[in-house]
């Protein structure tokens, strides 16, 4: 279908990718595995059209292609799905999908109509082809997306992390898709962060790394490995030390490594039932607010050493239940008690001197201001009181040089504590907060989506640093919608369903099913 | 917008950097002078005579200087006012109503006390009042904001427009001064307005400025008030998840920077016109607006581009009667800066990019 022979890119001063050759075979879920920067996006680039390789050259069915541009990548049957959603949103269905037409024709609506109909039938979905964009859910918007992508012809199929924004029952729709796309003899490329996802998938993996194919499991292989044979195969194909080449990993390597495949993630439980609870919350109502679910009536414990789970689909009231506890939002009915003293009525600064920190999901939108240095947002918090402070007058010497050192403890890679902490990635930023917010002094810690949209080697520093903060003793709240991380570091998990915690189970054997039946509103087992 | 990118965050500047800070001011200012002087040269007029001529009467001779010098205060003030407002994410753009409501009260109430208290209170009280009056303007397009986010650019326009009437009105029905044809208010004496500096016609108004410019610089880069300003101005919803109390900090940067603006008026009327007359509005506050973008907010920076400014207003104003180039052609001059120097950011910037990958 499309080969990849020798294929160089180039950008300046690094190699994108370097002589990459890969075969992507119809009727074949073809899984893309590889850390930021591995070269998938350009791969994915050179094929929708959007760059030309440097050296080598591109296959379609076994003549020379040169794709020079996304429409030329059409007309060749390849289509391609972004993570975001590429659509207008005032317009219809129909209309977005007539927006790749000649410039000159009149919109054929009928002919449209058809087209639609016979992807319809091909995908198995249900959409009014009349229905404003912006009132369909983030899972059907990229159905859209992908008859846009299949609207010229379906040979190739290119999804890049098509399952990051969505909810479990929409990753299971949008496997059924590839499952009857892969049927009728479509090639298709996933790229995804998530291993599990992969091995759900995907029938052949991939594996790049610094611009060149690390390893490939075929078919074969993949079918008769065990799933930590895969995770062990795989994270040691992304990383480097492979058992293969016989040559002694450095320790600081292994001790990486173990990170990687969440040796240290299993632990002990640390934590005292006994003792009263650190954070008690009783009957939490907070006010609704434009399109957001509010808090009704949530109650829960919490104690020193343990980590609380908070599963549910997203935006089910787990955005209140964080700011709520952060003091961000206002509790309007309830209380909320720490170590036993009443702390309702206190807003951010109160809770955060009183230890509690909250780890948000939107790190550029407002867990740092992107402009400032990474110096500053680190005390972004705690503008204003000791010792960075003194009567109001900033000591910059001192904000600076605790910077240098906090960006040495966390391992945050940045040019200098002067770098605007926007220029960094997603996982050095995420660093930067967790740094700020899992101080010493915390003794609760909120942490929405603590891993979201971070690669697979962040996420996994991200829940280390939540285990180790636990195993310190602070209490923690970690809510995801990513149920797999869930059940491997908390100790027990909550459901958010419409504003209310719908059930609290301990995380043993039978959990994953005691929540996902919670999560479908459900009453409690 | 890089002007707000924290550079005033890290007040560590090393030589090397300053240096090319400099440079990447006075290469635009190079460049806005040489296309100015294509203009002239396409009006028929000699550039060269006409800069001369500008720079002859606006600096070199004493008595322009010191015109020059006295025009700054109510600017340097008004910058002051602006810097505060835009590291805040405000766009304060009332300045002339709130100036000239402030002028016109100052103007009223100084002949009225300076019979009855001494000179320097008289003039201490007017400045307050002027401040006062000047943050009372921007109450409500302050309140509008920190509780509805109504746009402040719109809201403050529009109560400009009203507080430049309101002044005309004041002036022509309730404050004028009967003695009069021209609708005016009452005049100070020339004895009785803010002391000159060391037997020249510089009012003292100026170091009232330069001070406040240097301490709001002081203040929006070193202390935690200013911090939390740049916070807000930077990112509001960081501001709020860090906790700060957005709809108070809103409202106090409104107040200081309109306050600031009004003192300006009251510097102006009280150090050089001694009176307000009807329709008389210098239109200072967006004439600044310009120079605190150039200056990229920086306080000190922002003495230098309104010394540079005032040079060419002086000097433009006797050039358009002398050498006849209009007087607007000053800001032709300001604008043709502006363009180049968001062109050499710019360039500057894909090259810093390029360099870096």
């Amino acid at each position: 279908m499309a080969t990849l022979r020798q294929v160089t890119k180039r950008f300046p001063g690094i190699v994108a990718l370097d002589r990459v050759s890969l075969e992507f075979h119809p009727g074949e879920i073809h899984v893309l595995l590889g850390e930021n920067g591995a070269g998938k996006s350009t791969l994915v680039s050179l094929l929708a059209g959007m760059q030309q390789p440097d050296e080598g050259e591109i296959l379609i069915d076994g003549v020379t292609a040169v794709i020079d541009s996304p429409r030329r990548s059409m007309d060749l049957g390849i289509g391609a799905v972004f993570q975001r959603v590429l659509l207008v949103p005032s317009l219809t269905v129909i209309e977005n999908l007539m927006l790749g037409g000649s410039w000159l024709k009149t919109l054929a609506r009928a002919a449209a109509l058809r087209r639609f109909e016979e992807l319809s039938a091909l995908l198995g979905t249900r959409i009014d082809p009349d229905a404003p964009l912006s009132g369909l859910s983030l899972g059907e918007q990229q159905q859209v997306e992908i008859m846009r992508a299949l609207w010229r012809d379906e040979k190739l199929l290119l999804l890049d992390e098509p399952t990051s924004m969505l909810t479990p029952q929409g990753v299971a729709d949008l496997g059924r898709m590839m499952q009857r796309l892969k049927g009728k003899g479509v090639a298709l490329i996933l790229i995804t962060h998530k291993l599990l996802e992969a091995y759900a998938f995907g029938d052949r993996i991939s594996v790049l790394r610094l611009g060149r194919v690390a390893g490939d499991i075929g078919p074969e292989r993949l079918r008769t490995m065990s799933e930590a044979q895969r995770t062990d195969t795989v994270i040691r194909m992304m990383f480097g030390g492979e058992s293969s080449t016989g040559a002694a990993a450095d320790p600081g390597h292994e001790e990486e490594l173990a990170i990687l495949l969440g040796r240290k993630l299993r632990r002990a439980n640390t934590m005292d039932r006994g003792k009263p609870a650190t954070l008690m919350a009783r009957a939490l109502v907070s006010a609704p607010d434009f399109a957001e679910t509010p808090l009704h009536e949530v109650s829960f414990a919490l104690w020193a050493g343990e980590i609380l789970g908070i599963a549910g689909v997203d935006g089910n009231g787990q955005k209140h239940l964080a700011e709520v506890l952060a003091g961000q939002r206002p509790v309007r009915q309830g209380r909320l008690e720490l170590g036993g003293a009443d702390i309702t009525p206190g807003r951010v600064p109160e809770r955060r001197q009183r230890g509690i920190r909250y780890v948000t999901d939107d790190r550029l939108g407002e867990g740092t201001v992107g402009t400032f240095p990474v110096a500053t947002n680190l005390v972004l918090k705690e503008i204003g009181t000791a010792p960075y402070w003194r009567h109001g007058i900033s000591d910059w010497p001192l904000i600076h040089r605790s910077a240098r050192e906090k960006i040495q403890r966390n391992d945050i890679r940045t040019p200098s504590e002067l770098t605007p902490v926007g220029k960094l990635s997603g996982g050095n930023v995420q660093k930067v907060l967790l740094a700020r917010e899992l101080d010493a002094e915390a003794s609760v810690a909120i942490l929405n989506k603590p891993t979201y949209g971070l690669d697979l080697h962040n996420q996994r520093l991200a829940l280390d640093r939540i285990v180790a903060a636990a195993a310190r003793g602070v209490a923690v709240i970690v809510i995801s919608t990513d149920l797999d991380e869930l059940l491997e570091i908390c100790d027990r998990i909550g459901v958010m369903f419409q504003g209310r915690l719908a059930g609290i189970v301990d995380n043993d054997d039978g959990a994953a099913d005691k929540i996902q039946r919670l999560m479908t509103g459900a009453a409690a087992a | 917008m890089t002007a707000r990118s924290g550079d005033g965050v890290t007040p560590s500047d090393s030589g090397a950097s300053l240096a090319a800070t400099l440079l990447r001011v006075l290469i635009p200012v190079a460049l806005a002078l040489i296309a100015g002087g294509l203009i002239l040269l396409a009006l028929g007029k000699d550039p060269l005579g006409y800069y001369g001529f500008v720079l002859q009467r606006s600096l070199l001779r004493w008595g322009g200087a010191q015109e020059t010098l006295t025009r700054m205060a109510p600017l340097l003030l008004i910058a002051a006012g602006l810097i505060i407002a835009f590291r805040a994410g405000i766009w304060n753009l009332g300045g002339d109503g709130q100036f000239l409501l402030a002028a016109v009260v100052s103007a009223a109430l100084a002949p009225a006390l300076i019979g009855i208290l001494p000179r320097g209170a008289t003039l201490v009280v007017c400045m307050i009042a002027a401040t006062f009056v000047g943050a009372i303007w921007s109450l409500i397009p302050a309140l509008l904001k920190a509780r509805y986010g109504v746009n402040e650019i719109i809201t403050t326009l529009m109560m400009s427009f009203l507080g430049v009437s309101l002044s005309n009105v004041l002036i022509k029905l309730v404050l004028r001064d009967p003695e009069t044809t021209v609708p005016q208010t009452r005049s100070l004496g020339v004895d009785d307005r803010l002391p000159r500096l060391f037997g020249t016609t510089i009012h003292c108004g100026l170091v009232l400025a330069i001070l406040t410019v240097i301490l709001v610089h002081l203040m929006m880069t070193r202390t935690a008030f200013g911090l939390k300003l740049q916070v807000l101005g930077a990112n509001r919803a960081a501001a709020v998840h860090a906790g700060l109390r957005v709809e108070r900090l809103t409202i106090i940067a409104f107040a200081l920077s309109a306050g600031l603006i009004g003192l300006a008026g009251a510097v102006e009327v009280l150090g050089v016109w001694g009176t307000v007359r009807a329709d008389w509005n210098p239109a200072f506050g967006l004439l600044v607006v310009p120079l605190v973008f150039l200056s990229r907010f920086n306080g000190y920076a922002v003495i230098g581009f309104t010394l540079f400014f005032s040079a060419l207003m002086v000097g433009g104003e006797s050039a358009a009667r002398k050498v006849g180039v209009p007087q607007h052609y000053v800001l032709v001059l300001v604008a043709l800066l502006l363009l180049f120097l968001a062109v050499t950011e710019y360039l500057d910037q894909t090259r810093r990019k390029r360099g870096a990958t």
